[in-house]
């Protein structure tokens, strides 16, 4: 072999070596920072079951929340429209956090009780994150549950 | 009746943008001088048509025109008239105007300082931008239109999202928009030397301080979103690899490359397709970001709830644009053996390479992330979120060597250089560094690890680029200057080590609490306690506010009194958390109020966020150092070589 064709293999071994060093890396930390979106009916169903560490995406059921007095656990439940999970949370909830609005949860479940490290309720009351309107598809319609969002968000939802 | 006016003059200026793409582009190509004439006024034309439209918006906004549908779903009678001024570009509508008008700033200031280059050249890039502004326009007004009429109007608009009236947000979109925006003008010059088959170092050099100028105000407009992120949505975090400040930071990161193999291709005509190939990417990727934004496929704090017609046809002219450009690439690519001054291993050329390739992996990596969730849904995988802890350490990952390789850059030789000389100029520095490093390790009261690696990576970057400028003013003498194009390299180099230390410390040394405290309780944090003297409600222009007192102590002595808020607006009832900061070089003290809790006790969350304002101070020293390397006398030195030569017939060797 001559010395420029040695050395054009060297880099061609060189960038491929990179590169996979490079795709180990990126696919190991997206497998285990991804975190699936569920809502309680499928949680109930089973479809989370192999997932640790999932969100929890739906409507804050009317009348749910709770507070214990003087602390900062609270607790509610999220509904899709067909099943609810009781949430816990200890923290501030953020501003748009609201009973009937959607919010997405971030946790585990522990007993049957879904337990939150982080709570988001999206910017505007009018808006639905469209993930999680596109999971409940139209479930919400079946049951007396606020429309998630508005005009918007509901064409989104089809 | 003046919305109407406001419709006319932008479809007026869709025509004049398709005027000064058509004729232009087909003048160069077949010679034809009147054709390219027509670039300069038409660029005007279309500035002037734009501008105007973006004045009647205002005014729409100023003097409450409730019958214009956009007006009255972003304004309010209540809201303050600094806001309504803000508001014009406070959602999708607006903000695309906004978009149109700056690219036709951007296009009004090519053809006005471009008296230097050849016509063809100009005529081309022109024409380009011209493309560019043809397919917002076209945008705006079939799918977007601000000028919609509300019949009857409405007595009462719906108000501007309170998020958003607010100062910093009154600069935050126009200057990341000029940065964004500012990236078609080395996009535009790489399809002109595409189309011409020749990459003329001089034109490059004509280019150079436009993209410094675009990703310096890319960069301001990155850093005031990062500080009012911090200071508004009431986490205290100045980062979240939300998917859309990913947007904005992928062609900040491609841009920060570009700026780098630009000057390489410009002194040394090496890295030629490359540098072309980049220009093109930060361009897509900042049309990229107006897409993952305008169209609403992302869940993120800036999303729209949007119309699925908008996001496809952003789709269809993304695909276009990157499609087309990349076709044109691959047809007209400049030849291998066109590949500049030869250079060997260790060299200036290579830690550029490095540079260049870190940068561009970084930028995929975050690319990657972010689209991750599109494709995962696209593909039926499921509903997923990328977690920021990816991003974080990917993004370690890929800056540390970029770190470690910085100060090398300078103070190493174009061409050919021994490894010893920088290292031996360097390894005293990067003792002390250490050293420094240990010791802060030792002293950190938590988060050892990142506040070690903070001081090492500042203080490495700030030796390193101080022994650059010791060297080069000590070789004053010798007849070498040291040039603006030094001054704003060193200056955006002492950047990156402020920002280092802003990021790694604050991310080190934060201590936050968040618990219920009923009046007269206090909380202790990290030498401080914040004693919460109770809320009283009061009332603002368009909210009603409940206002906690909090007083701070020292060391048993009163230190200060924050006032943090919690806010409901008058309309839509949206509730919202002031933060009060009391801002310090070394450390800031946040503190918001979370909701009540009955009995007078309320929620409270304090942080200390030592070195919190360092971020942005480096930011902004980046910035600067984009601002000042732009200025540099050399790249105005075009117009004195081109006036000894024919227009028409650049010479293809590359100057130095």
């Amino acid at each position: 072999m001559n010395p420029v064709r040695r050395r054009r293999l060297l880099w061609v071994i060189a960038l491929v070596v990179a590169a996979g060093i490079a795709t180990t890396l990126v696919a190991m930390a997206l497998q285990r920072n991804i975190a699936y979106l569920y809502t309680p009916s499928e949680v109930i169903r089973g479809e989370a079951g192999g997932q640790a560490r999932f969100r929890l995406g739906g409507m804050v059921a009317a009348d749910s929340f709770k507070r214990a007095p003087g602390s900062l656990d609270a607790t509610f439940r999220v509904t899709d429209g067909d099943a609810q999970m009781p949430v816990k949370y200890t923290g501030i909830l953020p501003d748009l956090f609201r009973e009937k609005q959607a919010v997405v949860a971030t946790g585990r479940m522990e007993n049957g009780v879904f337990v939150a490290e982080t709570i988001l309720a999206k910017h505007d009351e009018n808006y639905m994150p469209k993930e999680v309107a596109d999971k409940m598809g139209m479930a919400h319609k079946k049951h007396d549950v606020a429309a998630p969002g508005g005009a918007g968000a509901a064409q989104e939802a089809k | 009746m003046l919305g109407e006016i406001g419709q006319v003059a932008l479809i007026l200026a869709l025509l004049v943008s398709v005027l000064q793409a058509a004729l232009p582009l087909a003048g160069a190509q077949r010679g034809v001088a009147p054709w390219m004439a027509v670039a300069r006024p038409a660029a005007y034309a279309q500035l002037a048509l734009v501008g105007f439209a973006f004045v009647i918006l205002t005014h729409g906004f100023v003097t409450q025109d409730f019958s214009l549908l956009y007006v009255a779903e972003n304004s309010n009678s209540l809201l303050p008239l600094m806001y309504r001024y803000t508001a014009v570009w406070g959602a999708h509508e607006g903000s695309l105007l906004l978009w149109a008008l700056i690219l036709a700033v951007w296009t009004g200031a090519v053809a006005r300082f471009s008296r230097s280059l050849p016509e063809t050249v100009i005529a081309r890039v022109l024409g380009v931008m011209g493309l560019v502004s043809a397919g917002f326009l076209a945008f705006l007004i079939f799918t977007s239109n601000p000028f919609l009429r509300l019949l009857p109007a409405a007595a009462e608009g719906r108000d501007l999202n309170p998020l958003l009236q607010d100062p910093g947000m009154i600069i935050h979109p126009p200057m990341l928009y000029l940065g964004y925006v500012g990236f078609s003008v080395p996009f535009a010059f790489a399809i002109a030397a595409l189309l011409d088959g020749k990459i003329d170092a001089r034109w490059l050099r004509w280019t150079r301080p436009w993209t410094n100028v675009a990703w310096a105000f890319l960069t301001l407009g990155i850093a005031l979103g990062s500080w009012w992120a911090y200071y508004e949505l009431g986490w205290g975090g100045w980062w979240f690899w939300d998917p859309v400040e990913n947007a904005s930071f992928m062609p900040w990161l491609a841009g920060a490359a570009l700026l780098h193999s630009q000057a390489v291709t410009e002194k040394r005509g090496s890295f030629r397709g490359w540098t072309l190939l980049l220009a093109i990417a930060t361009f897509s990727l900042s049309l990229l970001g107006t897409f993952l934004v305008r169209s609403g496929v992302l869940t993120s704090v800036h999303a729209f709830a949007a119309d699925p017609a908008r996001g496809l046809f952003i789709l269809i002219f993304l695909g276009i644009v990157v499609g087309g450009s990349l076709l044109l690439y691959a047809l007209k690519a400049p030849s291998s053996d066109d590949a500049g001054k030869p250079f060997e291993l260790f060299s200036r050329e290579t830690l550029l390479l490095a540079n260049n390739l870190l940068l561009s992996t970084a930028c995929a990596m975050v690319l990657l992330g972010t689209l991750y969730p599109l494709l995962a849904d696209a593909l039926e995988l499921g509903k997923i979120s990328v977690g920021p802890p990816y991003f974080a350490l990917m993004f370690v990952l890929l800056m540390a060597p970029l770190v470690l390789l910085l100060p090398f850059g300078p103070i190493t030789r174009w061409q050919r250089e021994q490894v010893s000389k920088p290292l031996a100029m360097l390894l005293p520095w990067a003792g002390l560094a250490l050293v420094l490093a240990l010791i802060a390790y030792f002293m950190a009261p938590q988060g050892p690890v990142k506040v070690a690696a903070g001081v090492f990576g500042a203080a490495w970057v700030m030796f390193g680029t101080a022994r650059f400028v010791w060297t080069r003013v000590r070789s004053q003498s010798s007849g070498q200057r040291f040039t603006a194009e030094m001054l704003g390299m060193t200056l955006a180099h002492f950047g990156v080590a402020v920002f280092l230390v802003g990021a790694l410390l604050t991310e080190g040394l934060t201590t936050q609490r968040e618990l219920a405290v009923a009046q007269g309780q206090s909380v202790e944090l990290g030498g401080y306690s914040f004693r919460f003297d109770g809320a009283a409600h009061s009332q603002g222009p368009n909210y009603e506010a409940d206002r906690g007192t909090v007083t701070v102590f020292k060391d048993g002595k009163p230190f200060t009194v924050m006032h943090p808020e919690k806010r409901a607006y008058a309309s839509g009832g949206q509730v919202m958390t002031e933060a009060a900061i009391a801002r310090g070089v070394i450390r800031d003290l946040y503190v918001a109020l979370g909701e009540p809790l009955g009995n007078d006790s309320w929620a409270l969350r304090v942080h200390i966020k030592p070195f919190v304002r360092w971020i942005w101070a480096g930011a902004l020293l980046m910035m600067l150092g984009g601002f000042v390397t732009a200025t540099d006398r050399r790249f105005r030195r075009v117009a004195q070589v081109r006036e000894s030569l024919p227009a028409n017939e650049p010479t293809p060797e590359p100057a130095r």
